[in-house]
């Protein structure tokens, strides 16, 4: 194994989802341009132009759907496949999304996390790949650049094993657009951690034809959606050994589905996913100098969902304040739900508070969370909520 | 069963079979017929992509597969992508795509599928030059969901959402000119055939093969269920369409038009020899019925015009 010496370079989370797409060796990548998805696919096509990767199909499709579409075909037919899209994209891929993951295409995709319109918005808001909770699809939320790199070379590695497709989520602009330093990884030490993939089935094999995605009737139907649901279990298994190797390959551990900070004595914390929880770390330093005793759960992986993390989590606090910068209307915020819901039958019982926050890009700060820890305190105090779900920046 | 080898000698169709009796097709199905002539063209190594169709059904159920060669089922509207995508796959992998000696790769999908909820992607196959063969199964409206009108039901038919009656609420459109469409990408080689015809079927199967881009055939396929028309007259009424120059047979290749024989022996025969035994067309009045012939000759001097400047 030769020895690790990180490539640092100063990119954009979208650039670092190029360099990803790169190190990884796609062969096929299928898009469509959406604002701010699409400077990863531009920097794609300058790779293929300058000749800086070699054996990449790049498909310039005419629609979101026909992007997943010819990725599916492409990944049946034994490619490694990529592509990218945000918000209305997104929505219009969900048909596509259920194809990939019934049919066990380990396609990868980032989505840029954009608001639904109307009002039309370009900004943060995770109601978009929320949305497609229940596709099939492993989400993984990205709190910075390095993890939008890091995030899809797992991605792959990890959809590759359990034959389901993934989703590496960003925030529009926070991440897309802003540049940082991300350590990326010698292609040879890449090759290593991802060797070629070795497809499930490949329609390049004419030995025995078969068929793939045919009627199933209800004698069949059922069992194929059971073994979706054991792949998304055996996820759980492979994502903590991959999170572990790649940590001890490259420095970065992510062996945890749910990212602890400071959390060993706290009353209570926050939890939620993606770049605000960057927000809420800085936050957590500032409330511990303050006497404070919080701490921060930062989701990464939302399907397979972490619910023996969080359990392990939720028997040692008080309280837990989960953060969405989503919503599901008539209901609350969509971890909120998830979070609770994966606690009932449990003897762990925190109070938890759900924090609608930054919907559509409302900047969230550190001043935010102090806000919040200090209502938290109360509550807890108290020993009852005041509001179970609170649009915590609404004009009043 | 084994051909003798002078029979081989005279058959112009390939003698072998890649479409297992046992499929799930009404009996008198023009699409499963074509789809047999497919698999005699193109043989094993092909990769199918099917959409939401009739011949979904006709394939068979999991486990189950009536075509000897690989077949991704998919989405309805996504033929034109699913391809693109597979051959850009098979590219990156080094295989030899289209040719003699290429893998196939053969988009089949029903007329709903083509002319109205896959057009986009029909549109996008096209435009952007992939390798591959998409073939447009034409039985005239949505059979596998019970006889809905589609873009390329024609005048005066009745369907399930066309339903005729006292009120008159037949199709109130033409057909829809798929083949116009693709051919306004520059597509490289574009054509009609018939299941009445699987000669000429089976020579523009293998032209399209040879011919490098995007191929695009349009094929008349009766629908007995849908058309309410007897089972031993498809074949019959696939010929009176040519005869008639309902349907004529055409191909455009880099450019140029040209009507296959048999469409120019004669002039048309009228439009009441289709019509007949076709349970869909009764309640058109005879002036449905003119209609319907002023459109037919109309668009069968246009075409023998492009044969001739474009030809």
């Amino acid at each position: 194994m030769a020895e690790y010496k990180p490539i640092r370079k100063v990119v954009s989370g979208n650039y670092a989802a190029a360099y990803a797409v790169k190190h990884a060796r796609v062969e096929v990548v299928a898009a469509y341009p959406i604002t701010p998805q699409t400077s990863i696919i531009e920097k794609i096509a300058e790779f293929i132009a300058n000749g800086e990767v070699e054996n990449l199909e790049y498909v310039p499709v005419e629609s979101e759907h026909s992007a997943m579409a010819a990725c599916i075909g492409a990944s049946a037919a034994g490619a490694r496949v990529f592509t990218a899209t945000s918000a209305q994209g997104l929505a219009l891929m969900h048909e596509m999304l259920h194809w990939a993951s019934g049919a066990r295409l380990p396609v990868v995709m980032v989505d840029v996390n954009r608001a639904m319109a109307p009002p039309w918005s370009v900004w943060d808001d995770q109601t978009d790949s929320l949305a497609q909770r229940d596709t099939g699809w492993m989400q993984f939320y990205a709190e910075n650049n390095q993890e939008v790199y890091d995030g899809v070379l797992m991605a792959f590695k990890i959809a590759e094993t359990v034959n389901l497709p993934a989703m590496v989520v960003e925030s529009a602009f926070i991440l897309s657009h802003t540049y940082d330093v991300v350590e990326m990884i010698p292609q040879e030490l890449v090759d290593e951690f991802l060797p070629p993939r070795k497809p499930l089935y490949d329609l390049t094999n004419f030995e025995k034809p078969f068929s793939i995605g045919a009627l199933g009737t209800p004698a069949d139907y059922y069992e194929f959606r059971y073994k979706i649901q054991r792949a998304m279990e055996k996820a759980k298994e492979v994502i903590h050994e991959v999170g572990k190797e790649f940590g001890e390959r490259f420095g970065r551990d992510y062996s945890q589905m749910i990212e602890l900070y400071r959390t060993e004595d706290a009353d209570f914390v926050f939890m939620g996913m993606g770049s605000l929880m960057g927000t809420v770390k800085q936050a957590v330093d500032v409330l511990r100098d303050e006497g404070y005793k919080v701490g921060a759960a930062k989701v990464r992986w939302f399907r397979p969902f972490p619910k023996e993390e969080l359990y392990e989590l939720a028997k040692n606090v008080e309280g837990i304040a989960v953060l969405d910068r989503n919503y599901s209307f008539g209901m609350e915020g969509i971890l909120f739900t998830e979070a609770k819901g994966a606690l009932y039958n449990t003897n762990a019982k925190p109070i938890m508070k759900n924090y609608i926050v930054g919907l559509g890009g409302r900047d969230f700060t550190v001043s935010d969370v102090r806000k919040i820890a200090e209502n938290m305190r109360a509550i807890i105090e108290k020993g009852e909520l005041d509001v179970e779900v609170d649009w915590y920046h609404l004009k009043r | 069963m084994e051909i003798p080898e002078n029979v081989k000698k005279r058959l112009s169709i390939p003698g072998e079979e890649h479409f297992y009796a046992g499929h799930t097709a009404c009996q008198g199905c023009g699409a499963s017929l074509g789809l047999r002539y497919v698999l005699k063209a193109y043989g094993r190594k092909t990769i199918f992509a099917i959409p939401a169709c009739c011949s979904t059904i006709i394939a068979g159920p999991w486990p189950y597969s009536a075509l000897d060669a690989n077949l991704f089922h998919t989405a309805f509207e996504t033929t034109g992508a699913v391809i693109g995508g597979i051959e850009a796959a098979l590219k990156a992998r080094g295989f030899k795509v289209k040719g003699e000696d290429g893998i196939m790769v053969v988009g089949w999908a029903g007329d709903g599928g083509t002319a109205d909820i896959g057009l986009q992607a029909l549109s996008g196959f096209l435009e952007r030059g992939h390798d591959a063969v998409y073939i447009m199964y034409d039985n005239e409206a949505y059979m596998n969901t019970g006889i809905q009108r589609s873009g390329s039901t024609p005048y005066g038919a009745w369907t399930t959402n066309t339903p005729g009656g006292k009120r008159h609420f037949l199709e109130k459109r033409h057909k829809k000119k798929v083949i116009d469409i693709v051919i306004a990408h520059e597509v490289p080689y574009a054509a009609t055939a018939s299941i009445a015809y699987p000669e000429d079927f089976i020579r523009k199967l293998k032209k399209a093969q040879k011919i490098p881009g995007p191929s695009f055939i349009q094929l008349f396929a009766p629908c007995p269920t849908g058309w309410r028309s007897p089972t031993d007259k498809s074949i019959e009424l696939a010929r009176l369409a040519v005869q008639t120059a309902y349907f004529p047979l055409f191909e455009y290749e880099n450019g140029k038009y040209k009507i296959n024989m048999p469409s120019t022996k004669k002039e048309p025969k009228p439009i009441e020899e289709f019509l007949k035994y076709q349970g869909r067309f009764k309640y058109m009045t005879k002036e449905d019925i003119e209609v319907l012939q002023q459109w037919v000759l109309h668009e069968w001097e246009k075409l023998k015009k492009l044969a001739e400047v474009f030809g």
